[in-house]
């Protein structure tokens, strides 16, 4: 029988102020095999842990319980402890009675007693421990990063600046996402582009970098270390290396209906096409779905005035398939479409989004930044910006997160209109101001006391377009009056929400989402740019709402842990892989087909595992029908000693 | 929504990857659910082997929740689709025992879902309460 000490944390009063700790070490030494139970206030600080490697010393002890904080905190740290009082550290188990005890049950008899059993669970399992060595994995050092904005590309040339190639796949045909629509930056008014667009040109020409635009990625195998992802270069019907980007092309495309993505929509584009000025590769894309010549075999002119014959209407979609270490996602926002939102009357010409209005006031954009009815092309005489739209929303239409960038974009929206207008009166609706940022309530301040905007705090109800102007039926509320005010052109700061597609990318990665569509970090305080699945980290809006400073830093963080992981040789591999008991093994190979990672071979009538390539799940071990099967650290008789200690 | 000196016995399966982590949002959160859930952690809803629902059962349990990531979501791709079938098929086996359907519940919490998981949790009790004792499978032979 094996000799085992159990260790109860207080966790300060975390867990001691609902969990009669000494009472559940005295449980604790009735247990059979028991040999020594004690408590301590912080079990994980280094006084604690070197309580237990003395424990281990004094009593010969041969497996470890620590009954504290959930083994998603600390079960590192008390194997570690074992490992240095020269046990296996998979001797040692955790039982959980702070996450599931002492925090959730109010009543300390309920805290106590469960505390107990879960402990005894704990004793149980231990018994049935069997040390493991972790094997080892390669690690192929290069990265993905899937984005092109400024998330990804920030990640990407940090991680090129130290020495391993990192490839960019961007859905676009060109990189540099939301940022490279923006007008002006807050909280300081530098011009997006300028302070972009090196950034692009950078992650271009870097040595470690290798652009796909225009690609998705198609399938994703393997895990940490050692990816196998496979990448969908959409047909471009450009040869990259031929085009010069002299742009003849879409000066002769005779389609010009294409609503322009670039331009939010606001005016309209050719069927070959380069989204912008600046588009990083400067190569034009066909869309397919507007080119005459692919939609009827007519037409041709570009392929006519193309004098480096770039033009290719065979090109195929082409498939890449490539190794990686890590995989960054980096794949950003939308606005959220406001369909369900008819009281704003968004159908109006007059009615536009934050992002609409960035293009507007562009000089770059479709008025070449002069600000215009889109109905009737005169100059407004008022704007009124309307706050939290679908933003802080708890119905179901809207989303119940704060979007954070927006109190900031109107700001500065405000006072540019101000700025280059002053005779424009603008208006702004808001519930709160929101303005925790480096010199961002001043910048808020300066736009309501230098630039003399009208903030207003209330809502909108409903606007209602009428032709020559727009009528807002709102609420002042610090007024305390109800109001009908006119204005000729009226903005949205329409709430974001991640890209639709991060949900297939996270499904294909095994990475988690939250209800919001959010990528879940590893630790919403530890470990904000890991997600749970190793070797794959989180960067920019995917992971939460956040401005370009936010982004660029965690940007950084994540290229920090990207770099940390792929300057390592090998890696250890979880330990807790399948197992097959040869004398047991009938031969069915039906755990060959459950097993989602082909680790299972069959040969001469008997099954083996390839530890390298098993990851644990247990699929196989419940499929087995003869029982041969089992997993190491949860195996059948672990298990079953659990449910068993748990209906004593 | 006690019923005399009745206190049931629930045993949770929940995996490593989004149900335990969402039980641990729970915790950290301090949504309360009641103690009578003791949950045991798996790598995976997968690794459950509906033998151990029916031992626990055996062994006195008045209710078994297995708990997974949503479909798609799956640390390990496929696991949770296995899970389903078998869940279902053990539903069946429990129904044609003559063990109520309420006592065995499968449900997808992610990790980001503490509130589900106390929910869930609050529910899924409360109907095992409703149902009272576990006494058709209980094996009393087991009982020491």
């Amino acid at each position: 029988m094996k000799r085992i000490g159990v260790f109860v944390c207080h966790c300060g009063t975390n867990i001691a102020a609902t969990v009669d700790v000494v009472k559940v070490v005295e449980a604790a030494k009735l247990e059979p095999g028991v040999v020594h139970a004690a408590e301590y206030p912080y079990l994980c600080s280094e006084a604690g842990q070197n309580m237990i490697i003395k424990a281990v010393d004094e009593f010969g002890l041969t497996g470890v319980v620590v009954s504290a904080c959930s083994p998603r905190m600390h079960e590192t740290t008390f194997r570690k402890a074992a490992a240095k009082a020269g046990l296996n550290p998979f001797m040692v188990e955790i039982s959980n009675i702070r996450e599931q005890c002492s925090w959730i049950h109010k009543d300390s008899k309920d805290g106590t007693e469960k505390s107990i059993i879960l402990t005894r669970a704990a004793i149980a399992k231990v018994h049935l421990n069997e040390p493991l060595h972790p094997g080892e994995s390669k690690v192929t050092k290069r990265a993905l990063v899937i984005g092109g904005g400024i998330a990804g590309i920030q990640t990407a040339l940090d991680i090129a600046e130290a020495g391993f190639p990192v490839d960019i796949v961007e859905s676009t045909p060109s990189i540099g996402g939301k940022m490279a629509q923006l007008d002006k930056t807050f909280p300081t008014l530098d011009c997006s582009a300028c302070i972009l667009t090196p950034k692009m040109v950078d992650a271009a020409a870097h040595e470690n970098i290798t652009l796909h635009t225009y690609s998705e990625i198609e399938k994703v195998e393997g895990f940490v270390g050692d990816f196998t992802i496979t990448i969908r270069k959409k047909a471009r019907y450009v040869d990259m290396k031929n085009c010069t980007g002299c742009g003849l092309c879409y000066e002769k495309c005779p389609v010009k209906k294409a609503p322009s993505e670039f331009e939010q929509g606001l005016i309209k584009r050719t069927a070959i096409y380069t989204p912008f000025a600046q588009a990083v590769p400067n190569v034009p894309v066909i869309d397919k779905t507007q080119c005459i010549k692919l939609k009827t075999g007519k037409c041709g002119l570009c392929e006519k005035v193309c004098t480096p014959k770039a033009i290719v209407f065979d090109q195929q979609d082409e498939l890449i398939t490539e190794k990686y270490g890590a995989v960054i996602i980096a794949t950003g926002y939308d606005q959220i479409s406001l369909e369900k939102f008819g009281e704003y009357s968004y159908n109006s010409p007059d009615v536009i989004t934050g992002l609409e209005f960035e293009r507007l006031t562009n000089a770059a954009g479709p008025t070449g930044g002069d600000l215009i009815r889109l109905s009737d092309k005169k100059k407004p005489r008022s704007v009124t910006f309307i706050q939290c739209i679908g933003s802080r929303d708890t119905s179901k239409r809207g989303k119940p997160y704060c979007s954070k960038i927006c109190c900031m974009y109107t700001a500065k929206h405000a006072m540019l209109i101000r700025d280059k207008y002053p005779q424009i009166e603008v208006n702004v609706f808001y519930i709160d101001v929101r303005t925790p940022g480096k010199n961002f309530d001043e910048f808020y301040r300066r736009s309501a006391e230098e630039y003399g905007v009208n903030y207003i705090k209330g809502q909108v109800g409903k606007i209602i377009d009428q032709g020559e102007f727009l009528t807002l039926q709102s609420v002042d509320m610090l007024g305390g009056k109800r109001m009908d005010l006119q204005t000729d052109l009226v903005v949205l700061a329409t709430a974001i929400e991640p890209v639709k597609s991060v949900r297939i990318i996270a499904s294909m990665l095994t990475a988690s989402i939250d209800t919001n569509n959010f990528m879940t970090e590893a630790h919403p305080k530890l470990k904000p740019v890991e997600s749970p699945t190793a070797g794959v980290f989180l960067s920019g809006v995917c992971q939460g709402p956040k401005d370009i400073p936010e982004t660029v830093a965690q940007a950084g963080a994540t290229a920090a842990k990207v770099i940390g992981l792929l300057v390592k040789d090998k890696l250890m591999t979880n330990p807790c892989t399948a197992e097959s008991n040869e004398k047991f093994c009938n031969g069915c190979s039906a755990c060959t087909k459950v097993c989602p990672y082909g680790a299972i071979a069959y040969d001469d009538g008997i099954v083996h595992v390839n530890k390298a390539l098993c990851q644990g799940c247990g699929a196989c071990a419940v499929t087995c029908p003869s029982g041969a099967m089992d997993l190491q650290g949860f195996s059948n008789r672990q298990l079953m000693a659990e449910v068993d200690a748990i209906c004593r | 929504m006690s019923v005399g000196e009745f206190k049931p016995l629930v045993v949770a399966f929940c995996c490593n990857w989004c149900s335990y982590a969402g039980a641990d949002l729970a915790g950290t959160s301090r949504l309360q659910y009641p103690a009578e859930v003791k949950i045991i952690k798996v790598p995976c809803s997968c690794r459950v082997n509906p033998l151990f629902v029916l031992r626990a059962f055996q062994k006195g349990a008045d209710g078994v929740i297995i708990c997974g990531c949503h479909p798609g979501d799956c640390h390990y791709s496929t696991g949770n689709y296995y899970t389903r079938r078998r869940i279902t098929l053990l539903y069946s086996m429990l129904d044609y025992l003559g063990i109520e359907k309420g006592r065995t519940h499968l449900e997808w919490v992610s990790a980001a879902e503490g509130v589900k998981f106390a929910t869930v949790m609050n529910k899924f009790v409360e109907q095992v309460y409703e149902l009272g004792e576990n006494r058709r499978l209980e094996d009393w032979r087991c009982k020491s």
